[in-house]
């Protein structure tokens, strides 16, 4: 790893979702020296777990094949997968960076054939899968990861499997002494495109997903409808995998809620709305969708989509916040309310309840390595003080890829100036 | 009179305006966003005409009998679950005892309604000797209703009072006179001074 260059004309994008991809390559592909940290196994993010986009209803996988292909044909960019930034010192213009990296246990010889996976028994959560299924030892994360290649879970380092994976391998592509790795880096400007995950929905005491099967979350559903995903794609409860033909959507599942995330998380509403559509394509005859809600927040153009939806009879919205779950003896989730429109109160089973749950920074306030300027919903202000460290997409708001993109571009061109600045260009 | 001007007088809603001055937190009731999760998490629901969302918005609709009337405010039991759920926080079970205070001021309160008549009952039971005689108190709510009606229910809740006297809860002494804070007269004092401070500023606000 020492034949990184980097001066203080260099770029470093902390984060290889979509905003890190997206202005690592704006930045690359106008000439200026890149360097894309990512701190897991692969590029991609959260994207790269959405079944499908709204308002288009195209795979989030066809955008990414072109990413990559920019990736793979970019000089300018380097991208390093399994780093995490543990120090930052400087100032904008001359940043000095710590990176560790972390062992993959499999070098550049890997041809991603999988027999090391065959022969590995140990068995994990998939975290690409939300803990929904299980994946081997020696996994690729995910059909499409970038760099293609396998890597060799740290827990089975020292048993028996590492030694199996070993034997099995053909290239000579397993080196199980690699160890944690740091280097320095210099930088001008930084870009922090480190995301958002999804609000712990255990939290939501009332609503049980800690305690009922059949309540998951709207980023469990997406990977349910995914037919690479732990269900094949098909829609069933997690309780007796049967199909969940009549689904509940909660709205605002942690979101504009002062007592968890007080932000409106923008994206759930759409979210949903597309997710209805899983429902009915799966079920065209009877599956059949209630959406509870504050308020439908589907702005601009969006908007045709929530009327496209409206007219299915098959769904309907009720203006109301759920105040409770409970499970009734067929462990069908029953929802307690009072719908605010008329005033009526409800207790409605259905076969699945799906908690649109919001985006908060993936990045704790703390755990940043420099001082910057953070507002009171987590995400990154931007601010003088900050000095040539830029967010990009949801690290700067909660927003969806689209605002995410645009987002993304404009932090490419903030952190373009401050390096031109440094080399002596165009000021 | 500008356009602009006339049309905020238009809109102008007294009614919310009087709730803001003169009830306890009644400040709160615009932030209310109408969500309903107060009223789905109200055990007594069934019970109340009007849950707090409800009740919210017809303060800001400008139903002035209608909520000042209502007893729903009196159905509320303090559990506290609207304020722990509530999205933005609000006191909710403070603004419908404050609600019902200032239904109470203005002698508008539905009458007949128990939990009135027994608040009444509990806050002159204990402002005698800053303590609550259970003895005075329970048999006054048994006789409310007569002296034959009051004689079977306390026949029917006999072995309850048995259990707190066993307890130490009750003491048949209790019937005469009773046990008291040290100094009754002071703690009167400091009550009669909250009230004149009270009317002044009722006084000062009007209404």
């Amino acid at each position: 790893m020492s034949d990184i260059v980097a001066s203080n004309e260099t770029i470093v994008v902390v984060g290889g979702g979509i905003s890190g991809m997206t202005s690592a390559l704006e930045a690359a592909e106008c000439g200026k020296q890149v360097i894309l940290i990512e701190k897991n196994p692969s590029l991609g993010g959260r994207v790269a777990q959405l079944y499908r986009y709204f308002p288009k209803m195209c795979h989030p996988t066809c955008g990414m094949e072109i990413n990559l292909r920019r990736a793979k044909h970019n000089r300018n960019l380097r991208i390093l997968t399994m780093a995490e930034v543990t120090e930052v010192t400087g100032e904008a213009g001359d940043y000095s960076l710590k990176v560790a990296l972390k062992p993959r246990f499999i070098n550049e010889n890997c041809t991603a054939c999988g027999e090391c996976e065959k022969v590995v028994e140990a068995e994990f959560d998939d975290e690409f899968n939300y803990g929904m299924s299980k994946r081997k030892g020696a996994y690729l994360p995910y059909n499409m990861a970038y760099p293609q290649r396998y890597v060799i879970d740290e827990r089975i380092i020292g048993t028996e499997d590492a030694g199996k994976a070993k034997d099995a391998c053909k290239y000579d592509a397993i080196d199980l002494d690699m160890q944690v790795e740091e280097i320095e880096l210099k930088a001008g400007a930084i870009i922090w495109a480190t995301g958002w995950q999804p609000y712990d929905a255990g939290k939501i005491q009332p609503y049980g997903y800690d305690r009922y099967e059949n309540v998951i979350t709207n980023v469990e559903f997406e990977r349910m409808a995914d037919p690479q995903g732990p269900t094949d794609g098909r829609l069933i409860r997690p309780s007796d995998g049967r199909e969940a033909r009549k689904v509940a959507f909660i709205q605002c599942a942690g979101s504009r809620d002062r007592n968890h995330l007080r932000h409106c998380s923008r994206i759930c509403c759409m979210s949903s709305l597309k997710q209805t559509h899983y429902v009915r394509e799966a079920y065209p005859e009877d599956g059949m969708v209630d959406v509870y809600y504050i308020d439908m927040r589907t702005i601009d153009r969006l908007e045709d989509f929530y009327k496209k939806v409206q007219d299915d009879e098959k769904v309907a919205f009720i203006k109301s916040k759920v105040a409770s779950i409970t499970k009734d003896k067929g462990d069908n989730p029953v929802l307690h309310g009072v719908d605010t429109e008329g005033g009526k109160r409800y207790e409605t089973p259905y076969d699945m309840v799906v908690l649109a749950t919001g985006m908060q920074p993936s990045v704790n306030r703390d755990a940043f390595p420099i001082d910057i300027v953070i507002n009171q919903d987590g995400f990154i202000e931007p601010d003088e003080k900050n000095g040539a460290i830029f967010a990009s997409g949801s690290a700067a708001d909660a927003l969806d890829v689209n605002r995410s993109v645009q987002h993304a571009t404009a932090a490419a061109l903030r952190a373009i100036q401050v390096v031109n600045k440094a080399a002596g260009i165009g000021v | 009179m500008s356009t602009n001007t006339a049309m905020v007088e238009k809109y102008r809603n007294n009614f919310l305006k009087e709730v803001e001055t003169n009830v306890e937190e009644g400040e709160w009731v615009k932030m209310c966003m109408q969500c309903g999760v107060c009223a789905g998490s109200c055990p007594l629901g069934n019970a109340w005409e009007h849950p707090p969302q409800e009740i919210f918005m017809m303060i800001r609709a400008g139903k002035r009998e209608d909520v000042l009337t209502s007893d729903s405010m009196w159905m509320c039991t303090s559990c506290y679950s609207c304020i722990v759920r509530c999205p933005r926080e609000l006191p909710i079970t403070h603004i419908m005892h404050g609600l019902a205070h200032y239904a109470k001021r203005l002698g508008i309160q539905p009458k007949n309604n128990p939990t009135q008549w027994f608040s009444e009952v509990f806050w002159n039971n204990m402002m005698r000797k800053g303590r609550v005689n259970e003895l005075r108190l329970g048999l006054s709510l048994y006789f409310r209703n007569g002296f034959l009606s009051g004689i079977r229910e306390s026949l029917k809740n006999a072995g309850l009072g048995r259990n707190l006297m066993k307890a130490k809860r009750m003491s048949p002494m209790e019937f005469f006179g009773g046990h008291g804070v040290k100094d009754a007269s002071g703690l009167q004092k400091i009550i009669n001074k909250a009230q004149e401070l009270e009317a002044a500023r009722i006084e000062r606000h009007g209404k």
